[in-house]
């Protein structure tokens, strides 16, 4: 097993009166092929982890490493390349484009790679048969369910085959019904060798993830894994 | 660890896609911004185009009307009395040496009507002006219908009716011998003029021969306009000379003007209200690119959380700038495009129906452009570093 990620002592700040300590010294490592949960209240400084490991933000303090890549060495247009070849993003609100076709949003997804358009729509064709909505290729946003639209945001982030797979609350707009598909479509890609990272408010979709991390305060409670079935 | 694995590109099609997005998700707002750049490009366009076209127009006229015509005419003389053109001043004009000829017209005391039954006081303001056959190719004339006064008719009862004069007197053809009552005489109309450009009086006036002015109306009056046709090149020459050659006791009472120097006047009067028109173009295209900027403004406001996934999906700053700087040069380029072919279509409008031919200065079209899309730079550039500034967590708060 090889690591993809690892935070070593991360602390982030922010600068306000008094400073908000959102992470207070978080080590953690994810190695390749794992399916993690990082859970807990609001406040306790998930979205913040989840922008660190993403390289959306650099910490206070402590190292981050993605794909082998010291992220403090890095400048910003190299965390840009980092970010468009090894990282794939699922957003709670989608963040889809408005007009465009299932097909060219999941392309987007190697759009900062500089591959050409005929070839990343061929990968979005796959990459949208995998999640499953190999008959929704020429929909245009508008015409998509919340469910369907978070499938396209999933297969915008597998696109390409990243390092690792961040997915913030990637349920967070949906009903449980829908919620409860897309843990399994995560879990199916896991199996299929996706390294993911979910961060969620919510236990049961934490309880559904092999790996499950407690986040209280800025520190890790309890990092548990466990046998799931099926 | 430094290699292609970290390099972030961005394909130059994927950027022109990238760049119509705002104009696809808001067709309504681009195209309204773009309507004030079309608007300022257009009107300068026209203005350039309409003012290229009528100088054109003026140099053929003033080719068709040869511009080494002189006029000679007796000024007003302060407490003399009125002035006149000394008789011998004709032959004297004709022995300068660059003059290539001369031809005059003497006002007669007579009243023009159309038929003798006319009450006296309606002269219609029609002048009889006593003249040689030469005048017309003097005044670079053309007749309209019959024939100019020849050597022959110039000794006899024939008239010859300028335009204004022919319809005036409601005479537009010669096939029923129209004649007319002139000074108690019946006249033969033989011809009737085509508009004069420069000459207005003669458009007024209706032609007899000085032959028969002398004869049957007793006219003996000095001349009232000398023509004088002077080597191109000697004009000025000639002119300075005039006065003092036609009346060498009081030249200060002589009159020498040049008809084409009015069209002259008149086209640098036009030069003014070109700038003018110019300077109100340039206001418009001003408004127009601060309206770009204004919605580039609000459009990266808007699409806060697209700038945030894109920076996610691995868009450097540069791309993020580049993006919104194609956007803002892309309006203001499809504005200057439609402008430039709207202040075309005005411009041959305008002309075909001035009858001109359409020139479209090419220094317009590609200017036209050039501004649009320096404007759409300029007034993209600001919004465009403002998204590219934004962290990318920040615009992924929604």
């Amino acid at each position: 097993m090889t690591q993809v990620l690892s935070l070593i002592d991360v602390v982030k700040e922010y600068p306000m009166t008094p400073p908000v300590r959102a992470l207070a010294g978080v080590t953690l490592s994810v190695e390749s092929g794992e399916l993690v949960a990082v859970v807990g209240p609001s406040g306790s400084g998930k979205s913040t982890m989840l922008h660190v490991m993403g390289t959306l933000d650099r910490p206070t303090s402590g190292d981050v490493f993605v794909a082998g890549h010291r992220v403090s060495q890095l400048s910003d247009a190299e965390l840009s390349g980092l970010r468009s070849r090894h990282i794939g993003f699922v957003f709670q609100a989608f963040h889809l484009l408005v007009g465009y076709s299932a097909l060219d949003n999941v392309a987007d997804g190697l759009l900062y790679t500089g591959i050409a358009l005929d070839e990343r729509r061929e990968l979005a064709k796959s990459a949208l048969e995998k999640v499953g909505l190999a008959n929704r290729l020429g929909h245009v946003t508008t015409q998509l369910s919340g469910g369907e639209s978070q499938r396209v945001a999933i297969a915008r982030a597998i696109l390409g085959g990243p390092s690792i797979i961040l997915a913030d609350e990637p349920t967070g707009n949906l009903d449980s019904k829908t919620s409860a598909g897309i843990v399994q479509l995560l879990r199916d890609l896991n199996r299929e060798g996706s390294t993911i990272v979910v961060v969620t408010h919510n236990p049961e979709v934490a309880s559904a993830m092999p790996r499950e991390i407690q986040l209280r305060d800025g520190l890790i409670a309890s990092d548990q894994s466990k046998q799931l079935i099926g | 660890m430094r290699n292609g694995d970290l390099r972030s590109e961005l394909h130059p099609s994927d950027l022109a896609r990238t760049a119509t997005i705002g104009a696809r998700t808001r067709p309504l707002r681009a195209a309204l911004s773009a309507l004030g750049i079309m608007i300022g490009i257009g009107a300068m366009v026209a203005v350039l185009g309409l003012s290229e076209s009528s100088k054109s127009e003026l140099l053929a006229q003033l080719e068709r009307l040869g511009t080494n015509l002189l006029t000679v005419q007796a000024g007003a003389g302060i407490g003399r009395g009125d002035a006149v053109l000394p008789d011998e001043s004709i032959d004297m004009v004709g022995r300068i040496g660059p003059v290539e000829s001369t031809a005059y017209v003497i006002n007669v005391d007579a009243n023009v009507y159309r038929t003798d039954l006319i009450p006296e006081a309606q002269t219609g303001g029609i002048a009889v002006m006593a003249t040689e056959p030469n005048l017309l190719d003097a005044v670079n004339g053309t007749v309209a219908v019959g024939v100019f006064l020849n050597d022959a008719s110039a000794g006899l009862p024939a008239v010859v009716l300028g335009s204004v004069t022919a319809q005036r007197l409601g005479i537009e053809s010669l096939a029923a011998s129209p004649m007319i009552w002139l000074g108690e005489e019946w006249f033969v109309v033989v011809g009737i003029l085509e508009s004069l450009d420069l000459h207005p009086n003669l458009d007024r006036s209706a032609l007899i021969g000085v032959g028969i002015a002398e004869s049957l109306l007793d006219s003996e009056d000095p001349p009232t306009t000398i023509y004088v046709r002077a080597q191109p090149e000697d004009v000025v020459a000639v002119a300075n000379v005039l006065p003092a050659t036609v009346n060498p006791e009081f030249p200060d009472q002589v009159n020498v003007t040049r008809p084409t120097d009015t069209l002259e006047v008149q086209e640098a009067a036009d030069d003014t209200l070109t700038a003018l028109f110019l300077g109100l173009g340039a206001v418009a295209l001003l408004v127009g690119g601060v309206g770009i900027a204004n919605v580039m403004v609000i459009s990266v406001l808007e699409r806060r959380s697209e700038i945030g996934l894109r920076r996610a999906l691995g868009a450097t700053r540069k791309h993020i700038t580049y993006q919104f700087l194609s956007e803002s040069i892309l309006l203001a380029g499809t504005g200057g495009v439609a402008g430039v072919l709207l202040g075309a279509g005005v411009t041959a409008a305008w002309a075909s129906y001035q009858g001109w031919d359409t020139l479209v200065p090419l220094v317009a079209v590609v200017g036209g452009l050039v501004a649009a899309v320096a404007i759409g730079a300029i007034a993209g550039l600001y919004p465009a570093l403002r998204a590219a500034k934004l962290s990318p967590t920040e615009a992924l708060r929604t």
